[in-house]
């Protein structure tokens, strides 16, 4: 199906969502959609998907003039979404799940499994979307669940597919996964509109790419005639450089110690087990893992957020195992977590409020029981300067700022005091190229002023950019530590699955 | 200045909602008018005029005693007092993402205790046994409400379900001890309580022949300082982190377990007052029974959003609707339980917002707010 939009404009009080947009895919073809957090990607998809109206321009569905006013005349009229989060019945079966709301029924009503089977499987074998209709959907990974997000809209006859930052949550493996089903897809005369902005990614799957910056068309083209330090640049409207400078670590005495840590999970089980190593000042380990593996368990437990079950946790040699927040707050220790809208940021406090969080008790915010709003004030406006956070004002309630201004506003905070001990969890997930950027130089620089820099991220391009050393979690254990120079993306990929033979030649470091 | 109007655009509207719904209500409750309804065909000016006459004769008679003499004006503000307390109670545990629905059993210990020490420390003199009384009545709800805080923060008991049923446990111990001879008024048999000495009575503000009492200024005082606790100090600082987002603030270093403990011990200590000002400047002694504002309370947090302000404000209406009420009942024989229904319909509008939205035709960005209250009530 042709799809068009056409003079696209879409206003928020005070703020131009998207301004004149036109754009366009042919059946059989991939764009991409590439733009940084908040250019108006979502707008625009939302738009088409008939989740926003527009307050100008038409929309064109093989040439004809449509009204999209809800997602069911979306889909009724072939275009089909699959969000960035998954809008799934975590307790069906993949059958069920694909088919509700729309479910074939036999004779007096009944719902017709054995008819919604076989077209399920009938389309997973068109698509190579291997996936067994009669599975649990919350047993499966987060990479086969996007299966069934695209298997959906397949089954409502979908000739438009839009997949709106599909890898974010996904492992390499997966994304090549992906990547065949998009061309599979394509390959059968359907559309697909491809949001990110990896890229990589864009490079590798687009046939056309159009570019958005703050709600505007600021480019259209094809990998062919591009690259990704062009795109870059035309994403973020100015030069920038992919590579982070860094210069060799310069350790010093060791600042975080963990001895045969184990924690649990939300479940009972141990999901942290017989882990042990240290970071010295002055040095970034980075905790490689595909994500589940135990990580998000590893820093709660050493963040004071998650009871330890065994082992111990030193801080410059004192024992902090089991340690408040507050406590490892007053050590120096630093934390950006990984859940930024659940344990980041207050989302109906405004920026200012939100970059005092921790330190709402203590000097100079904290006058006896009275709160000086000069001090916050003052602290927000240098802080909003420092970091460069995009907002009006810092009175805007953080949930209204987008996913990387967010970001800026937890790290401007955590970054701007506790100098012993970084814990920075997946830092840049979500963020376009010019925040993460940015936060990797200030990692960096970080280290360089003598602080220990714990980052967990399932980014393997992060982890080789910025490790010192790197830990490799699976299943819940660290199965090698590597030093940089001697880690390959190949190897640590490798070891990221659990092929433990291929890795271990790497200097480990784990106690007898 | 903005902002202020958009914050009570939707709770006029609803006032202005429930008081048409009401209108039709009070016609469906007069014979006379309700049978020219059913012969409206004939006479439909008939029906309109006799419907007209008896609501504009209703909610006149409603202004005239709410606001239309000193008297009625003393007596909105004599009812709209306890209310205010008990509103505070409630948005202030809110803010902390606690639902206090306690308020009752809060009331009756500071009610009890203020009267204990009303009619026990007869020698003191009033301004050492008046702010001694008002202090018991504090002291007390706040320990009656500690108890659902502190259950909370150690064994994570829900305080909906510890705060109902501390209220039935409070009912029943005031009136265990009404029976009692500390309390029982010589020669009474009945379970009611000794009188107040004068020296614990809170001033009357306009001489004997008004009701006002200087309660209100204590009220206003409160509720001045429960806004400064919570938009201007530390610890309302960390009541709001909790109540937004307890992760958060869990994350940030702020202990959620003693914010519960303290947030309901402050709580209860502000219904505790709220009993202790109605003993101490309407009752002047205790007899069994709730006292009815507890649950009011939930219905005036929710109306002024959990904000100081807006719990005045919507204490001061339903002391109007309530003081009115009388006055239009002696004046046109309607049932005072109206008003109840027009109060109870002021809730349903404001806890419903879509509905003021599809009858009022605005956008709905203006009344984003009161629903997320309604929506953690669920949680």
């Amino acid at each position: 199906m042709k799809v068009e939009l056409r003079g696209i404009t879409k206003r928020f009080p005070g703020v131009v969502a998207n301004k004149d947009v036109h754009l366009h895919v042919e059946p059989g073809e991939v764009l991409a959609l590439l733009g940084e957090n908040g250019a108006g990607k979502s707008t625009l998809m939302n738009i088409l998907f008939g989740l926003v109206t527009p307050d100008e321009g038409t929309i064109l569905l093989d040439d004809e003039p449509v009204t999209l006013d809800s997602p069911a005349d979306a889909i009724a009229a072939g275009i089909g979404m699959v969000h960035q989060h998954f809008m799934l019945v975590p307790v069906f079966t993949v059958a069920e799940n694909i088919v509700l709301g729309v479910e074939p029924t036999g004779r007096a009503g009944w719902l017709d499994r054995a008819a919604a089977r076989a077209r399920i499987r009938e389309l997973s074998e068109q698509y190579g979307l291997r996936v067994d209709p009669d599975a649990v959907v919350e047993d499966l990974p987060v990479g086969i669940q996007q299966r069934v997000e695209i298997l959906k809209a397949l089954y409502r006859r979908a000739d438009c597919l839009i997949l709106d930052e599909p890898t974010a949550v996904l492992t390499p493996n997966e994304i090549d996964d992906l990547m065949q089903i998009i061309e599979s897809f394509k390959s059968a005369g359907h559309s697909v509109i491809f949001i990110s902005h990896k890229l990589k990614e864009v490079m590798a799957i687009a046939d056309r790419i159009v570019v958005l910056r703050r709600g505007e068309v600021v480019g259209t083209t094809t990998p062919q005639e591009t690259d990704e330090a062009r795109l870059a640049s035309l994403m973020v409207g100015r030069d920038v450089s992919l590579e982070i400078q860094k210069t060799a670590a310069a350790p010093g005495a060791p600042v975080l110690e963990v001895r045969d840590l184990r924690a649990l999970d939300d479940r009972g089980h141990p999901a942290v087990d017989d882990v042990s190593f240290e970071i010295r000042a002055g040095e970034i380990l980075a905790v490689a893992g595909v994500q589940g593996n135990g990580q998000t368990e590893l820093v709660e437990a050493i963040a004071g957020m998650r009871p330890v079950a065994r082992g111990t946790i030193r801080l410059d040699g004192r024992d902090v195992t089991g340690a408040q927040p507050r406590r490892l707050f007053e050590a120096g220790v630093a934390h950006v977590p990984e859940d930024r809208q659940r344990h980041g940021i207050i989302g109906t406090f405004p920026i200012r409020d939100n970059l005092v969080l921790n330190q709402s008790h203590r000097t100079p915010f904290a006058r006896g029981l009275r709160i000086d709003r000069a001090a916050v004030a003052e602290n927000a406006g240098r802080l909003i300067d420092e970091f460069d956070i995009r907002t009006p004002s810092a009175d805007v309630p953080a949930r209204n700022l987008s996913g990387g201004n967010q970001q800026k506003v937890i790290v401007a905070r955590e970054f701007s005091r506790g100098d012993r001990l970084l814990i920075a969890a997946q830092p840049t997930r979500g963020l376009d190229v010019g925040s993460i950027q940015y936060i990797h130089r200030r990692v960096v620089e970080k280290r360089d002023e003598g602080a220990a820099v714990l980052l967990v991220s399932s980014e393997l391009d992060e982890i080789m950019s910025l490790a010192d050393r790197i830990a490799v979690m699976f299943q819940g254990r660290i199965i090698a530590i590597l030093d940089r120079d001697d880690a390959t993306r190949a190897k640590v990929g490798l070891l990221m699955a659990g092929h433990r033979d291929e890795g271990t030649s790497g200097k480990g470091e784990e106690p007898a | 200045m903005k902002t202020l109007l958009r914050a009570l655009l939707v709770p006029a509207l609803a006032l202005v909602a429930a008081l048409v719904v009401g209108a039709i209500v009070i016609v469906f409750t007069d014979p006379e008018t309700l049978r020219a309804w059913a012969s409206s065909a004939r006479n439909p000016a008939r029906a309109l005029s006799l419907s007209w006459a008896l609501v504009s004769g209703a909610y006149s008679a409603l202004f005239e005693g709410s606001f239309g003499s000193v008297r009625a004006v003393s007596e909105t503000i004599v009812t709209a007092t306890p209310l205010i307390l008990a509103g505070l109670s409630v948005a202030l545990a809110f803010r902390a993402g606690l639902f206090n629905i306690g308020g009752e059993g809060q009331i009756l210990a500071g009610a009890i205790a203020a009267t204990y020490v009303g009619f026990t420390f007869r020698d003191l003199p009033a301004l050492v046994h008046l702010p001694a009384a008002l202090l018991a009545g504090f002291a007390a709800g706040a320990g009656w409400g500690f108890i659902p805080g502190f259950l909370k923060a150690r064994t994570g008991a829900h305080e909906v379900i510890t705060t109902i049923m501390l209220n039935f446990i409070a009912l029943s111990f005031v009136n265990f001890l009404l029976k009692t001879q500390t309390f029982l008024r010589p020669n009474r048999a009945d379970p009611i309580s000794k009188i107040v000495s004068e020296s614990a009575e809170l001033p009357q503000l306009l001489g004997t022949q008004y009701r006002l009492h200087a309660g209100i200024v204590l009220a206003l005082l409160v509720a001045w300082g429960v806004w400064w606790l919570l938009f201007r100090s530390t610890v309302g600082f960390q009541f709001r982190s909790v109540g937004a987002n307890p992760d958060a603030a869990a994350y940030a270093g702020i202990r959620v377990g003693a914010t519960y403990m303290v947030a309901m011990f402050l709580a209860g200590g502000l219904a505790g007052l709220a009993g202790g000002v109605q003993i101490l400047g309407i009752r002047k002694y205790m007899t069994p029974g709730f006292f009815g504002y507890g649950f009011d309370a939930i219905a005036l947090a929710l109306l002024g959003r959990s904000h100081p302000a807006g719990v005045v404000g919507a204490a001061v209406l339903f002391g109007a609707l309530r003081a009115g009420a009388l006055r239009m009942q002696a004046d046109t024989s309607i049932p005072i339980d109206i008003i109840v229904v027009i109060q109870a319909l002021i809730i349903v509008f404001i806890a419903a917002p879509a509905l003021v939205r599809a009858v009022f035709r605005i956008r709905a960005e203006r009344v984003a707010e009161p629903e997320a209250f309604t929506k953690s009530w669920a949680a």
